[in-house]
């Protein structure tokens, strides 16, 4: 099970209104290679994860992922909470704002709303962690153009500490990935 | 709805928040590395440093976890929410 803590992994600050900018942010909220593709993905690969070093990476990334999902929508809510209709209007953030207000909902900087059909549990410990590999990179590299982009210095402080957890994540999962290697190949000598 | 919370508080809630990343950290690197002995120690002082940090913090300002105690009202729901939080005012 999950218990809440009422905290965030990392103080957002943003010292900005900026509606456009966060409608780019919501990229990384319900976008293909974003936090809930993440988090969703590693929790849900985790019942066919053979060794036990797999399994608890696969939760406890997972779970951080959710931790930063919440950071996310915590950034995108900071931008546009201020934000008057004239400050929304003529901004990519307008059609956001005529279906959710100001909510952040899990769609992509485009609009297109999330779907399962961005991750994958294959019931294959190989595939699966060479997909969450490739996540990992994948979420990296929007870091970086997100970053590109942001003109808040608050903003770009949250993002790039989100970019440097995606690294560790490779990093993880790449012993995780490791591991299973080994234990299938001692089965297969013995 | 207010998102004030003064600095005494808001000190020892960045503490916390720094001692239970630094437990990610651990956490994930023990998860490949279950018997490195320096990093059991490192997650070890982190995590009974966090305990007393969490203690502290809870009987003063109210439950970060629901499973902690509460005087009445229930402090649990209290405001700022952590998306609410003003870091820097
Ligand atoms: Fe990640």
């Amino acid at each position: 099970m999950w218990i809440y803590e009422k905290k965030l992994q990392y103080p957002v600050r943003v010292y900005s209104t900026n509606p456009a900018l966060a409608q780019m942010i919501l990229e990384q909220f319900g976008g293909a290679d974003g936090e809930l593709s993440a988090g969703i993905r590693y929790l849900t690969q985790r019942w066919t994860m053979p060794t036990n070093e797999g399994k608890a990476i696969l939760t406890d990334i997972g779970t951080e992922e959710l931790a930063h999902w919440e950071i996310i929508g915590t950034i995108v809510w900071k931008l546009v909470k201020d934000a008057s209709p004239e400050q929304i209007k003529g901004t990519p953030f307008e059609a956001h704002f005529v279906n959710h207000g100001k909510s952040p909902f899990p769609h992509d900087a485009s609009g297109v709303p999330w779907t399962a059909s961005y991750i994958n549990s294959k019931g294959d410990p190989i595939a699966d962690l060479h997909e969450d590999m490739a996540a990992e990179q994948k979420a990296r590299a929007t870091y970086d153009w997100l970053i590109s982009i942001s003109d808040d210095p608050g903003v770009t402080d949250a993002l790039r500490f989100l970019r440097e957890r995606e690294i560790v994540h490779f990093q993880r999962f790449g012993e995780a990935l490791r591991i299973v290697q080994e234990e299938m190949d001692k089965k297969k000598y013995y | 709805m207010s998102n004030y919370m003064d600095r005494e508080q808001k000190n020892l809630l960045l503490e916390i928040m720094e001692y239970s990343f630094a437990l990610v950290e651990t956490n994930l690197y023990l998860d490949t590395h279950p018997s490195d002995e320096g990093a059991l120690k490192l997650h070890n002082a982190y995590s009974q440093r966090y305990q007393e940090l969490l203690s502290i913090y809870e009987a003063k300002y109210g439950p970060l976890r629901y499973t902690q105690m509460s005087g009445c009202p229930w402090a649990y729901i209290n405001d700022p929410w952590p998306w609410e939080i003003d870091f820097d005012n």
